[in-house]
């Protein structure tokens, strides 16, 4: 079977679940089964099918996996947001539309998307920028402690952290690919630690300075989390330098440290995390979230209580940072681990048309990518789960939330491109 | 590069590891005590949400349901009021708040979802409704026990010997289920039937003459001196009024009550002997009554500082003991089993005060089967006492419990001393079952104060009166 033709039939599973997930919300709500269930599939599945002949057209060895995947994250993520909150996922599936419009635009647009090298300190300004833009007077606006998001007129907010974050991996995909032989060759021995010369690692470490103190003045902890473990990642594919790693891992640790006793908000963080159970810290409302996250999930069991069964006004954010607890409560553990197998396997697809790449660039940008990606994950889900403080920052796909969505889509056109050209066959 | 990215894959598979088990953490290893944590709200909602089904005495009167209230939630009523509050407990749905059947059989009225029915079952409709649990209790009995304590502190048991089959359990004073938390004299929510202990008195001597005869060492015909007083342990011991009975028959001590001759014979039987009757018959170990563990307490004998003796400790006083008196700490429920022991032929049945489960159609989803609980005496010594706590009724200090209309009721008094010495307070009690030729009803009533009043004058006459009511309900 060709790689589309297995693309096609991957989609049947989302359109599936989209279906059945939309007929059990109907039914749990009004006891009948409304035909919109069926008309909202059909729609789904027509936009995927769009995008299906779209790839197929344009990226006909791209590997045939990424987009499926995406498609039963995504289908999952607009039932489970509907669930929610209809008009949220109305909302939510008008950016679905502008996310695959996007995606059709990356696609057609760089169907050679190593020209994105040309640009790379533009994107690299213009995600910087982005990340300063919601600290800036009248478009920012704060939640919850952090600077996320910004203001649209028309009544959209817009968390532009979610584009920065591709345009840094395009940046350090193309200057590692530069500066990776020199950091090897040059490196030194100092104090018996092996250091990058400052000379080409320089520049990476000023953008990153920069991005750092952008991100405290936006006190955004998890899209801090997820840039630097991206940095780290991607220094470590280049380099192959593990001391490298050790030495960055350090330096965010004593960050981390800074900011934990040094801004408020990261504290109660720090705080809510360590003693979420604890009686006061509850009622005071810094462990809440957590803690409340956490007896959803105990509440779901090894099977969840059902679609439709949880109470998400008893979760803050249950549509956005909380959604993990959500799925917990109603699929249980093994509805969660299916999805975090879905995610899991999505990075494998990212990382294996990483090593499949035939050229620096590529295989640093899809690894990176995957990376960043697999990151935004682990620094959501952690946070629900009480393996790392909690930080907001969506659930790819599906959490509620536009530049979510639109970046992630992106993110998967890169992905699909970078695979293209590493499957296509070679002229001989 | 490759050998990197594998690597790096790697590391993600351990982070996304991390994920899953510390989702199993919260799903699965600590989940239940999440879920009975006192800030989780989420418990009590879902909780409330559900239509538990209702308890219900054995002829199908309503002692607990539950009533809507706004948002979709529902509350606990108690149709009877305060007469069943110690077993069927209340449920008040916040955390832990809750005793009882209510807490005891919460499995079946609130039938929790679990398994892939959790996943298709809501489907099938919104509401969430329990099972009904049918208990063993007699309402009229449950009513005449209440009159005979007639607000006196005290307890009534009575148990069908042949299945354990709670029929009444009634402890005095008593609280309104609706408001279980409301302040109230006398420690009414300790349930005396379970949780009361007093000591024994004369009554425990049932036991010391299993122990005697089932061992072998004495017949209902052996010859034993009765006179007053005897050094027991070194402290001398007194049968009421000071009376000497000279040489008398064992059948003849239990029917009068003699304490010298039992004193005795506990002692003659030994301390080894005595523990392991005691603890045939349940003493040492908690009741297993379905009632919620904490409820429920085991008689036991305390040592003078208050502290409990481990069984066949060397400072216990058997020969006291053997009269029910040494530091024994004895609940009704406990001297209730001892009768049902005697009156099925040796064999004790497991007290259960639930019957059944019926689903809301009506069909019964779960019976409760009897089950031996212990074999404490063979049929032949069972049947030699029943004799002999037949002539306690018939001609001894039990006559006030006499059934009348020829149905032959064996019995035991017993009157136990207690607060500083030459005070007149006493525990009165009696035991015993009936028809003693077909025991249906075994029964143990304790009035936990009196000034000066004997067990045969102040209990016998309640346990008449909640036997009686028991067998012409048919028991």
């Amino acid at each position: 079977m060709s790689a589309r033709n297995r693309e096609l039939f991957g989609l049947i599973p989302a359109a599936l679940l989209v279906t059945a997930g939309f007929a059990g919300v109907f039914i749990q709500r009004q006891n009948v089964l409304s035909n919109v269930s069926l008309t909202y599939g059909a729609i789904f599945l027509g936009l995927c099918l769009v995008a299906h002949i779209c790839i197929r057209m344009t990226l006909p060895n791209a590997d045939p996996y990424l987009f499926p995947l995406v498609a039963l994250l995504a289908s999952f993520g607009i039932v489970m947001v509907y669930r929610l909150d209809s008009t949220l996922a109305r909302q939510q599936a008008q950016w679905f539309v502008v996310g695959l419009i996007l995606f059709v635009a990356t696609i057609v647009a760089f169907r050679d998307y190593r020209k994105l090298e040309q640009y790379r300190y533009v994107i690299v300004a213009v995600s910087l920028l982005l990340l300063i833009l919601p600290r800036l007077p009248g478009i920012g606006a704060q939640v919850n402690g952090a600077y996320l998001e910004i203001r649209v007129p028309g009544g959209l907010s817009f968390q532009p952290t979610e584009f920065s974050k591709i345009g840094l991996v395009i940046f350090l995909a193309s200057y590692l690919r530069d500066t990776r032989q020199a950091m090897v060759l040059g490196a030194r021995r100092i104090l018996g630690v092996t250091l990058p010369p400052l000379k080409h690692f320089g520049p990476v470490l000023v953008i990153w300075g920069l991005a750092m103190v952008a991100l405290v003045l936006l006190s955004d902890i998890g899209s801090s989390v997820m840039f630097y473990g991206a940095l780290l990642s991607m220094l470590y594919v280049a380099t192959g330098r593990l001391s490298f790693v050790v030495i960055g891992v350090l330096a965010f640790v004593l960050g981390a440290w800074f900011l934990g006793t040094h801004i408020s908000h990261v504290h109660a963080r720090f705080e809510g995390w360590q003693h979420t159970l604890n009686p006061q810290l509850y009622r005071k409302g810094v462990s809440y979230q957590v803690a409340n996250g956490i007896f959803a999930q105990a509440a779901g069991g090894l099977f969840g209580q059902g679609f439709g069964q949880s109470i998400p006004s008893l979760i803050p954010f249950a549509d956005t940072d909380m959604i993990y607890a959500v799925i917990t409560n109603e699929l249980g553990l093994f509805g969660a681990t299916a999805i975090l197998l879905a995610y899991l396997l999505f990075v494998f697809r990212g990382f294996k048309a990483a090593t499949m790449s035939r050229d620096s660039f590529s295989t640093l940008l899809a690894a990176g990518l995957s990376a960043v990606f697999a990151l935004q994950v682990f620094v959501i889900v952690g946070g629900v789960t009480r393996v790392i403080p909690l930080t907001g920052v969506t659930l790819p796909f599906i959490s509620y939330g536009g530049a979510s969505i639109v970046a992630n889509f992106v993110l998967l056109a890169l992905l699909l491109l970078v695979s293209d050209r590493a499957r296509r066959p070679v002229a001989r | 590069m490759n050998s990197q990215i594998v690597k790096l894959f790697g590391f993600f598979v351990v982070l996304f590891a991390l994920l899953i088990i510390w989702t199993t953490r919260w799903t699965v290893i600590d989940a239940s005590a999440l879920n009975a944590n006192p800030l989780n709200s989420r418990t009590v909602i879902l909780q409330a949400r559900i239509k538990r089904g209702r308890i219900l005495a054995d002829n199908g009167a309503v002692l607990a349901k539950s009533v809507p209230k706004p948002g979709r939630q529902w509350s606990r009523a108690y149709p009877q009021g305060p007469l069943y509050a110690q077993s069927v407990g209340y449920w008040t749905g916040e955390n832990g708040n809750a005793a009882g059947l209510e807490v005891s059989d919460n499995k079946y009225l609130s039938v929790t979802q679990t398994g892939l029915n959790s996943v298709f079952g809501p489907l099938g409709g919104n509401q969430t409704v329990g099972n009904d649990v049918y208990t063993t209790l007699d309402p009229k009995a449950q009513q005449v026990a209440q009159q005979g304590l007639a607000g006196r502190g005290g307890s009534v048991v009575a148990l069908d010997p042949r299945t354990g089959a709670v029929l009444a359990m009634y402890s005095n004073p008593t609280y309104n289920p609706s408001h279980p938390n409301a302040p109230c004299n006398n420690s009414c929510q300790v349930d005396r039937a379970t949780q009361g202990r007093y000591p024994p008195g004369s009554t425990f001597k049932v036991v010391t003459t299993t122990a005697a005869i089932n061992s072998g060492k004495f017949t209902p015909n052996s010859v034993i001196n009765g006179d007053s007083p005897k050094l027991i342990s070194g402290v001398p011991l007194q049968n009421d009024y000071n009376q000497s009975f000279g040489p008398i028959t064992f059948t003849k001590a239990l029917t009068d009550s003699v304490n010298t001759v039992y004193a005795q014979v506990a002692q003659d039987v030994g301390r080894p002997t005595m523990t392991d009757y005691m603890k045939r018959f349940g003493f040492y170990s908690t009741p297993p009554l379905d009632l919620p563990s904490g409820e429920v307490f085991r008689s036991v004998v305390v040592g003078p500082h208050g502290k409990e003796l481990a069984p066949a400790s060397p400072n216990e006083d058997i020969g006291r003991i053997g009269i029910g008196q040494g530091g024994l700490d004895v609940t009704p429920l406990q001297m209730a089993m001892v009768a049902s022991a005697v009156a099925n032929g040796g064999k004790l049945m497991t007290p259960h005060l639930t019957d059944r489960v019926v689903n809301q159609t009506g069909q019964t989803i779960q019976t409760i089967q009897p089950t031996v609980y212990s074999n404490v005496m063979t049929p032949a010594t069972a049947s030699q006492i029943t004799q002999m706590m037949r002539d306690v009724v018939d001609e001894g200090t039990g006559t006030p419990a006499q059934l009348g209309s020829g149905i032959p009721f064996a019995g035991k008094t017993g009157t136990a001393s207690i607060g500083p010495t030459g005070s007149n307070e006493t525990v009165p009690w009696f035991i015993g079952f009936a028809p003693a030729n077909n025991p249906k009803v075994a029964v143990a009533v304790m009035i936990e104060k009196s000034n000066g009043g004997f067990g045969g004058q102040v209990a016998a006459p309640i346990a008449k009166n909640v036997v009686q009511t028991l067998l012409s309900e048919g028991k």
